[in-house]
């Protein structure tokens, strides 16, 4: 319990960071037509791909010998662009399709 | 000086992460959105890459493996994202997502391998989250991707939701287990948890109808997003931390929007209402059936040809047959004629909500033609002919007149207002539901049975020839 409350006191600032973004993600897309629901996910799909940063820091802390380390790491690097970069095209072409047709 | 760069940069990042999805909630300003969201994620990659310091103050080092990773990411990403069918994207986004709860999963594994040589056991709880989350969306996404391409079929066993259950409890338990308790002895019980999320992850997906996926897609979205958010308390990285929270709220209400749509709660969803439990009501509503009568595609052409006004109906037949283009074609035959036609659109028409707006745009179909919901079923009481193309449960009157039907309540177009209902279908079989079509007995409604393109390719050379 008590290291708990410390752990608490101690990422207070994340804390809050967390409550704030709760109720910032539900505020920003509460009013999206259903036609965009699939390219909204799919772009939030993109954004939570930011996993790549842990796996980029992971990597690049890892001591050269220690090859659980940086083999898991390199396959968390490739996964988490995978992520980025296949999630953001995608979305990209799914919204390139909405544009509209003006005569 | 190159602290401050690099929490500037996190800064940015942050914020063109909830402008990016601010923007990406209105179709004028979608598409700029995803790219700001992007232009963020690649300030904080790249200030994270070339700033970044750990606690005594040192570098980045394994810039090879690291630059190599990135690459191998960004061509295959790129490429599979480039290649694929519109109709196969949900499949893709499901994909993508369970690539990052990997990721998550295994930054979890090898932080878990440094707490245990290191001491530093106070962030075993966030390290188990991020494992247990990150491996349930893993896991999970692959079964949604492989039951949306067909190859995991629907699956479930009797007393399945108690043994999730139990699992869930075991995975839970043993993981506190750990955190208070841990010693290099019982280590190894890391390794149990992960294989228990895995098996979770495909369990929990596992029963729920293929029509639903979507929805199971979203949530597992918001899953990861948490999962990353993880990271986030690792690392002390508040980049991760906003990114990864504010997907999963959003994503978690994206969830709930998607069942509401299909006018259904998340739990029904989950729970799974399509499954086991209504195959009796089915089979005592099957036998309604009676006679259905075939069109000649002569007569349809006809029909068409002198009609006022005609409503097109798409559903995932005519995504399947990839038949948008000649849809399309037959769009502007019929106008050459001053037939008027228009599309009636349901919100989760297709595979996944937005699914036939996406394909219809790709046919250049004027966006003004298509009619959301509420305005197709005020259009269908003064149309002449509606044309159903591989549409079903979407147009079952079951949803509305039989309280007994598994779809009961979900909105649907009325289709039967209309003076003439064609469909078009392949054969007989139900659609995703499970369930029979009243829609297709009806006195004013014909069968047109075929693929949708080649149907339409048929049509459009029979009106032509009128």
């Amino acid at each position: 319990m008590e290291n708990f409350l410390t752990w608490i006191h101690l990422h207070q600032e994340y804390i809050y960071i967390v409550i704030l973004m709760i109720f910032l993600g539900i505020e920003i897309i509460g009013r999206v037509p259903s036609v965009l629901h699939t390219p909204l996910m799919s772009g939030a799909n993109a954004i939570h791909g930011v996993v790549i940063i842990g796996a980029i820091i992971v990597m690049g802390e890892a001591d050269p010998d220690n090859y659980l380390a940086l083999i898991l790491g390199f396959i968390a690097v490739i996964l988490g662009t995978l992520n980025v970069v296949g999630g953001f095209v995608v979305t990209d072409r799914m919204l390139e399709m909405f544009k509209s047709k003006k005569k | 000086m190159a602290d401050s760069l690099l929490t500037i940069s996190y800064i940015l990042g942050s914020i063109s992460f909830i402008i990016g999805l601010k923007m990406l909630s209105n179709p004028a300003t979608a598409r700029r959105g995803n790219l700001v969201a992007a232009a963020g994620m690649a300030i904080a990659i790249l200030a994270t890459l070339f700033l970044y310091k750990d606690n005594t103050g040192e570098r980045l080092h394994n810039y090879g493996w690291i630059f190599s990773g990135l690459i191998i990411g960004s061509i295959i990403g790129t490429l599979a994202a480039k290649k694929v069918k519109m109709t196969a994207m949900p499949e893709m986004v499901s994909m993508f997502n369970g690539m990052g709860g990997a990721c998550a999963a295994l930054i979890s594994i090898v932080e878990f391998q440094h707490a245990m040589e290191n001491g530093h056991i106070e962030n075993l709880p966030i390290i188990f989250a991020g494992l247990i989350i990150g491996s349930v969306s893993f896991a999970g996404s692959m079964i949604a991707w492989g039951k949306l391409n067909g190859s995991i079929k629907d699956f479930s066993f009797k007393g399945q939701h108690i043994f999730n259950l139990v699992l869930f409890a075991f995975i839970l338990l043993l993981a506190i287990y750990l955190v208070f308790q841990i010693t290099p002895g019982n280590a190894f019980l890391f390794y149990l948890v992960f294989a228990g999320a895995i098996l979770y992850g495909v369990m929990f997906v596992f029963p729920i109808g293929g029509a639903d996926m979507p929805v199971v897609i979203s949530l597992l979205n918001s899953f990861t997003g948490v999962a990353a958010a993880c990271g986030g308390f690792l690392y002390d990285n508040k980049v991760m931390l906003t990114g990864g929270i504010l997907v999963g709220a959003a994503g978690t209400l994206l969830t709930i929007l998607m069942c509401k749509a299909m006018n259904r709660s998340l739990l029904n969803v989950l729970i799974g209402s399509f499954g086991g439990s209504t195959n009796a009501a089915v089979s005592a509503k099957g036998t309604t059936g009676g006679t259905y009568k075939e069109i000649s595609l002569y007569d349809a052409a006809i029909a068409m040809s002198y009609a006022r006004k005609v409503i097109i109906v798409p559903g995932y037949g005519l995504a399947v047959a990839q038949a948008q283009h000649v849809c399309h074609e037959l769009e502007k035959t019929l106008e050459e004629k001053d037939v008027t036609v228009l599309y009636a659109i349901h919100p989760v028409a297709g595979r996944m909500p937005g699914h036939m707006n996406v394909l219809l745009a790709e046919a250049d179909v004027d966006y003004d033609k298509l009619l959301e919901m509420e305005q197709a079923n005020e259009e269908f009481k003064t149309a002449d002919v509606v044309l159903v193309l591989g549409a079903n449960d979407v147009v079952n009157p079951a949803a509305k007149n039989d309280p007994a039907s598994p779809i009961y309540g979900m909105p649907v177009l009325e289709v039967e207002e209309a003076k003439m209902v064609i469909v078009n279908k392949r054969s007989m079989k139900p659609g995703y539901a499970g369930i029979e079509n009243e829609l297709f007995f009806q006195p004013k409604t014909s069968m047109l049975f075929g693929d949708a393109k080649a149907v339409l390719q048929k049509l459009v050379t029979e009106i032509k020839n009128i």
